[in-house]
């Protein structure tokens, strides 16, 4: 059963961060990600820059709306995605609780995935 | 708890923190998969009813557990027993009823999950409908069943009722139907909700068991004190709003249910001070107008079940060795005392004066200091138990009887008399309603 732990966090910059949390947060997201990959769980992973530097499409009466920054505009934004494979809920939300995001004051949404893609055509996750 | 505490006010109250005092009256209802009533008077017909029904009652929660562990889906392994409940009434007249009831009932639910899986399994080869997809997967859904080796799986099922995942309104009624088998019509006239409301909360709850895959296990030592309290306290609201039910129907169930949960876990201590409290609750009568429990007569009170209680609450007690007194083994505790007045003719205050603070160290629920409250109004004076009162319980009912009791003791008849009225006008229950009325009637 595939879950996609989606890691929401208020952003920062690496100058209202300062070097040494900056080099400290690397280290803790390298070592998660590692161990999820030791457990043969992990997926894949991403890290997304700034909602700063997002890009927001929608369509209003068929013309293409291009608007600079996120959907929502809020403090807290989704800054990453970690998939994994595990047999059941109780599993992933165990892994999601190692999530460092956790300890700077962000949320793990844990949310099951119903189809994904192989080759290019979706099949079910089970 | 407050029951047993606020014998001197207007509280026949459930628990504190339950769903609804008024949850009584409702008929014992059949577990979900059982047909409504004898639908035929031919005596063969009659036997196979009630074998059915006496299965349904009997095993109803062990069948399901047993069906939804192997496929995670809730729903379906109780669609699949309602099918196999409706299908030996069709057969076993002809037929006989077969030398393991439960077994046939398992194997024919059974094939029911296996036709339903073949064709979600066959929707799910065709081209993909990306907007009705809900791909809730039996794993080892089929794996070979022994049936006359029906494993005990209640146990898994009420972690899964209770799980952090879900709704935490949600989990009681859960563990009322898939564990006791009621409909959700009962649950919702016992938490006072129309019936479609109750439906959707049970219907989301029992999709996202499937889809979001909760496993249906025991969580192992190291998760256990984590995940307990909510399965207790599922359990607790399960016999909550049976309250004022009498031991032989709704509330005889809840209290199967807190029996069965203490057995099958062996060695907790809150689970069997739970299933004490659970049991002392129901010795005292539950119908008829209502006395406090300090002044009923103990001849009217069920023995045997005081002394069952109380062999729990020792077992409890045994269990937990030096370590602190859990918040239901002190309301057992409460229970006891005062149920000890049928060897000892009187209520020993001073012992439910200790008892309640450590119960408000660690439960202090506005019941508990109501309650307290009352008690503290015996051991130090009326003036005592009103500056015990605690600030901000206008909206509840048993603190204006207790406050109006105090008052009462206190002489002080004229604002007794207006406590009195705000106490009748928050009961719901004509009995209590009635009890009151009368007090009041008595200060003039």
């Amino acid at each position: 059963m595939r879950y996609t732990l989606l890691l929401h966090y208020s952003e920062e910059s690496p100058e209202s961060l300062g070097e040494e949390a900056l080099a400290e947060g690397m280290r803790r997201m390298a070592a998660f990600a590692a161990t999820l990959h030791d457990a043969g769980v992990l997926l894949s992973a991403e890290v997304l820059q700034p909602s700063e530097t997002t890009t927001t499409l929608r369509r209003d009466a068929d013309r293409l709306q291009v608007q600079d920054g996120p959907f929502v505009d809020a403090k807290v934004q989704l800054g990453g995605t970690i998939v994994i494979d595990v047999p059941d809920l109780d599993a992933a939300l165990e892994w999601a609780s190692q999530a460092p995001a956790l300890d700077w004051g962000g949320v793990v949404e844990v949310r099951p995935g119903a189809v994904h893609t192989v080759d290019g055509s979706w099949v079910p996750n089970r | 708890m407050d029951a047993a505490g606020s014998g001197s006010g207007g509280g026949s109250s459930p628990p504190a923190g339950s769903g609804g005092r008024d949850g009584g009256g409702s008929p014992a209802g059949l577990p979900t998969g059982a047909p409504a009533g004898p639908p035929i008077v031919s005596p063969d017909r009659a036997i196979a009813y009630s074998a059915a029904a006496h299965a349904a009652r009997d095993s109803y929660g062990r069948l399901v557990a047993v069906l939804a562990a192997n496929t995670g889906d809730l729903a379906l392994a109780e669609d699949a027993l309602a099918d196999a409940f409706t299908t030996a009434l069709e057969r076993w007249p002809a037929s006989g009823i077969p030398d393991n009831p439960e077994g046939w009932l398992i194997t024919v639910a059974r094939n029911r999950q296996r036709d339903v899986w073949k064709s979600a399994a066959a929707r799910a080869s065709a081209p993909l409908d990306l907007a009705t997809t809900d791909f809730a997967e039996p794993f080892d859904a089929f794996d070979a069943v022994d049936p006359l080796r029906i494993p005990d799986r209640r146990l898994e099922l009420c972690f899964t009722c209770a799980h952090p995942a879900i709704d935490e309104a949600a989990r009681t009624p859960l563990m009322l139907q898939a564990v006791l088998g009621f409909d959700a019509a009962h649950i919702a006239a016992a938490y006072a909700v129309p019936t479609a409301t109750m439906a959707q909360r049970l219907t989301r709850a029992k999709r996202r068991i499937a889809r979001a895959r909760i496993p249906f296990v025991v969580p192992d030592r190291r998760d256990l004190p984590e995940r307990l309290p909510a399965v207790l306290e599922a359990v607790y609201g399960c016999a909550a709003i049976t309250w004022r039910d009498d031991a032989d129907s709704l509330a005889g169930e809840a209290r199967h249910l807190a029996v069965t949960l203490a057995g099958l876990l062996e060695r907790e201590p809150e689970a069997w001070a739970l299933a004490a409290l659970v049991t002392l609750s129901l010795a005292p009568p539950r119908s008829g107008p209502y006395v406090p429990l300090e002044e009923q007569s103990p001849a009217s009170w069920d023995a045997p079940l005081i002394d069952e209680g109380e062999a729990y609450l020792r077992r409890a007690a045994a269990l937990r060795g030096g370590a602190a007194p859990g918040r239901f083994e002190l309301e057992a505790a409460i229970q006891a005392v005062h149920l000890d007045r049928r060897r000892t003719g009187t209520v020993d205050w001073a012992a439910l004066r200790t008892l309640y603070s450590a119960l408000l160290a660690v439960a202090p629920s506005l019941g508990a200091r109501v309650a307290a409250a009352a008690v503290i109004g015996r051991t130090d004076g009326p003036a005592a138990g009103l500056a015990a009162l605690p600030a901000g319980g206008e909206g509840f009912q048993p603190w204006w009887a207790t406050r109006a009791d105090l008052l009462r003791r206190a002489g002080d008849e004229v604002d007794s008399d207006a406590a009195y009225a705000h106490a009748i006008e928050l009961a719901r229950d004509p009995d209590v309603r009635a009890f009151l009325a009368e007090r009041r009637s008595e200060l003039r």
